[in-house]
């Protein structure tokens, strides 16, 4: 039975299946939501409508009326209303839904329409599949094993086109294995707003070329590389790197500014090979910059700090140090610490009875998918309690206490003192107790240097600009000789004399959850993959320094970048 | 079940001498004495191996000395024991077989785990794995066990290629499109 439908939905009948999709719906996303799979390579849920593919040809028809009376007309054969079939094929991705709408995606036009399409498409694929990139995660394989012909009658010589060329520093193009789909195009257009990437000549010769004066070198370039259905556009760093079904995906969170791209890591064996964008349709919808998508060679970068002696060793070194300084400790959390480090920095501050600053990074945001705060979780210090005002710049009232003598050791977590705003000179008068993963002016000046892992080590939450709290999963093993920061920290509280609390993510988070009101009743498990919006009116007075980013509109007078 | 009891038959006195036995014995004996041995004396001698036996797995060449694998993994995937291990690598631009891109930097075979399954030889879509007529390897060491890439050639050699699909590749390449 047809269920009467809500104003705002339309029944369709996809395949003989009745559903009630919004209006506007386009017969593919229709035909997702009944598990019909429509294949497409033109066709992008965050792109333009272009239909120049054809691959998404479908059957469809309309419930008759009669034209006089508009009376239904009745199949007196099944007694149902009579549909008219539309006699030719028509494309899925431009038609949107209409009422009764009815639609055929396995009848004999639609197969022979698709053997057709998949026919001409391969005619000049050069099928490298064996040397090129995209073979595992590729449109054309998929659809060509599950809609073509199964061979090929073309015996004629195949077009030559440019192969190997750079694009841009990142994007690497091979034309003879583009299928024209004008994704990268309208990407470059619409999204990206820099339109560098066109078509050139006619027919079978057309070859997509970039504009001989530019490059394709926007910070979003490689998200071409990601939505090319084919191995036409390739990522210059992830090239012959290593095959995609050899890795392993991690769900994870991009650390490069408070807007919180959702991203997926890609490892083998302990060992990252690219990052690529997650949807999340509140946040980044398909798109990640170029610049977060390098942040994986931090891990194996030559300057991580291992430690030789065990973390008991330098957790009693730290604490001889916290106890001939009683009373003039210093906390220098970080707004790059996860909410539950973040959480534990209180905790070992209240311990210490220090006071906890944060370190300000600011930049210029790009109005699309990189904020104006490059620290990604400074709502998250706020949420936790860590802090109660937005960091200041350049830590003032912490460099004004370490020269009035009022502040002889400073805690640094995973923060550069110098590069944030301290001279040497104040930095040769107190001892630090340095954590962090990389080596630095800081951790060479450091007493005590406690290794930590990098986000890509362990598992937390940061929360982003909209206050939303994503979860992001360990991708790789931690390096040996680098310490989980939550066993570090909670070790360092142990040894200043504070409660012992647990060090692992899971059985945290209840505490959290206990004392922090906004999360109440959250559970790290609990947070879906997309990420749970937090209530931001307790932080409402607070004027943060992001402007508008995609799908994030601040709510406060932006305050002057510093 | 019933037990039946069968009589044994008394032996005649030519049996009870033994010697009808023992001279047919001796005929089988002296029969193969004039006939050529069916043994080897290995490993001085080596059997003859049939053309389908699935040796040693080594890479080969084409005829024109160009490396025929172009590390796509995909042995490396289907291999049961997990015995190949591939790093990939780029041809640079300035080589004649630039046109190919994809070359191995590293190709490992650990003989210690292969089991001679001719998985690799069967997935190949270049035809660059080959399990040949090598069957006895040794080592004093696990690593020894282990071939690489140069040692692979070695054992492999050249094998006639009926295709030459890239070099038909690079002739189009060069002739380019009639228009």
């Amino acid at each position: 039975m047809i269920q009467p439908a809500k104003p705002d939905l339309v029944t369709v009948n996809i395949d003989g299946k009745e559903i009630a999709v919004p209006k506007g719906t386009n017969v593919i996303e229709a035909a997702r939501l009944v598990n019909v799979d429509v294949p497409h390579y033109c066709y992008h849920p965050k792109l333009a409508v272009v239909g120049n593919c054809r691959m998404c040809l479908i059957e469809m028809g309309m419930p008759a009326v009669d034209p006089a009376t508009k009376a239904p007309v009745m199949d007196p054969a099944t007694g149902k209303q009579k549909i008219n079939w539309i006699p030719r094929p028509q494309i899925g991705c431009g038609t949107t839904v209409s009422p009764g709408l009815h639609v055929k995606t396995t009848s004999p036009m639609v197969k022979d329409a698709r053997e057709g399409v998949m026919e001409f498409l391969l005619i000049n694929h050069p099928l490298d599949c064996p040397i090129c990139d995209q073979a595992g995660e590729c449109k054309l394989q998929e659809q060509a094993t599950g809609y073509g012909r199964g061979y090929s009658r073309f015996i004629e010589q195949k077009n030559v086109k440019p192969k190997r060329t750079q694009l841009g520093p990142r994007v690497t193009l091979d034309d003879e294995r583009c299928v024209l789909c004008s994704r990268c195009i309208r990407f470059s257009k619409d999204i990206a707003k820099e339109d560098v990437l066109g078509f050139v000549d006619r027919g079978s010769y057309s070859t997509l070329t970039c504009h001989p004066d530019r490059k394709l070198d926007h910070n979003y370039s490689l998200n071409t590389v990601d939505i090319c259905p084919v191995g036409a556009l390739t990522s210059t760093d992830f090239r012959f790197k290593m095959r995609v079904w050899f890795l392993k995906q991690t769900n994870s969170i991009c650390t490069e500014s408070s807007v919180g791209v959702n991203s997926v890591v890609w490892s083998r064996e302990g060992v990252i090979y690219r990052i690529t964008p997650r949807r999340n349709d509140e946040v980044n919808d398909t798109w990640m910059p170029d610049s977060g998508r390098i942040l994986y060679k931090q891990v194996q970068s030559a300057e991580r700090l291992k430690a030789v002696e065990s973390l008991e060793a330098l957790v009693a070194k730290a604490a001889s140090i916290f106890k001939t300084s009683a009373g003039a400790i210093s906390v220098v959390g970080s707004g790059r610490s996860s909410v539950e480090e973040q959480f534990l920095t209180k905790k070992l501050a209240a311990a210490l009875g220090a006071q906890a600053h944060l370190v300000k990074r600011a930049g210029e945001g790009d109005k699309l998918l990189i904020s104006a705060d490059r620290n990604p979780n400074v709502r998250g210090a706020l949420v936790t309690g860590l802090i109660s005002q937005l960091p200041c710049a350049e830590l003032k009232q912490l460099s004004g206490e370490i020269d009035s003598g009022k502040v002889k050791t400073v805690v640094a977590i995973n923060e550069d003192l110098l590069a944030a705003g301290l001279t040497a000179a104040q930095l040769a008068k107190i001892s630090v107790v340095y954590l962090g993963t990389h080596a630095n002016a800081t951790s060479l000046a450091a007493k005590v240097v406690l290794p930590t892992l990098t986000v890509f080590e362990k598992a937390g939450t940061f929360v982003n600009q909209q206050f939303r709290i994503q979860k992001f999963a360990q991708a790789v093993p931690g390096l040996t000789g680098a310490h989980n920061d939550l066993t570090v920290l909670s070790a360092l509280t142990a040894a200043a004399g504070g409660a012992a609390l647990p060090s692992e993510v899971g059985t945290l988070w209840p505490v959290i959850a206990t004392e922090t009101p906004a999360l109440a009743t959250m559970l790290y498990k609990n947070i879906p993959e997309t990420g749970l919006l937090l209530d931001a009116t307790p932080w409402a007075g607070l004027s943060f320094v992001e402007g508008e980013t995609l799908h994030f509109k601040p709510a406060a007078p932006v305050a002057a970048t510093v | 079940m019933a037990v039946i009891q069968v009589e044994r038959k008394p032996l005649s006195f030519a049996e009870r001498t033994y010697i009808p036995q023992i001279i047919g014995g001796l005929k089988t004996t002296f029969k193969h004495l004039l006939k050529p041995p069916v043994t080897l004396q290995y490993p001085e001698q080596r059997p003859e191996i049939s053309k389908n036996y699935r040796g040693v797995p080594t890479l080969v060449k084409d005829p024109n000395g160009r490396e025929k694998c172009v590390s796509c993994q995909l042995c490396e995937f289907v291999c049961p024991p997990k015995a190949i291990r591939i790093t990939p690598g780029e041809i640079p631009e300035d080589s004649p077989n630039a046109h190919v891109e994809r070359a191995p930097q590293a190709f490992d075979i650990d003989m210690l785990r292969c089991i001679y399954c001719g998985l690799c030889q069967e997935v190949c879509p270049e035809e660059a794995i080959w399990l040949q007529n090598q069957f006895s390897l040794s080592g004093y060491t696990r690593a020894e066990m282990v071939n690489h890439k140069d040692k692979l050639y070695e054992l492999g050699g050249t094998l006639p290629d009926a295709h030459f699909k890239w070099d038909k590749k690079k002739a189009a390449e060069e002739h380019g499109n009639e228009h």
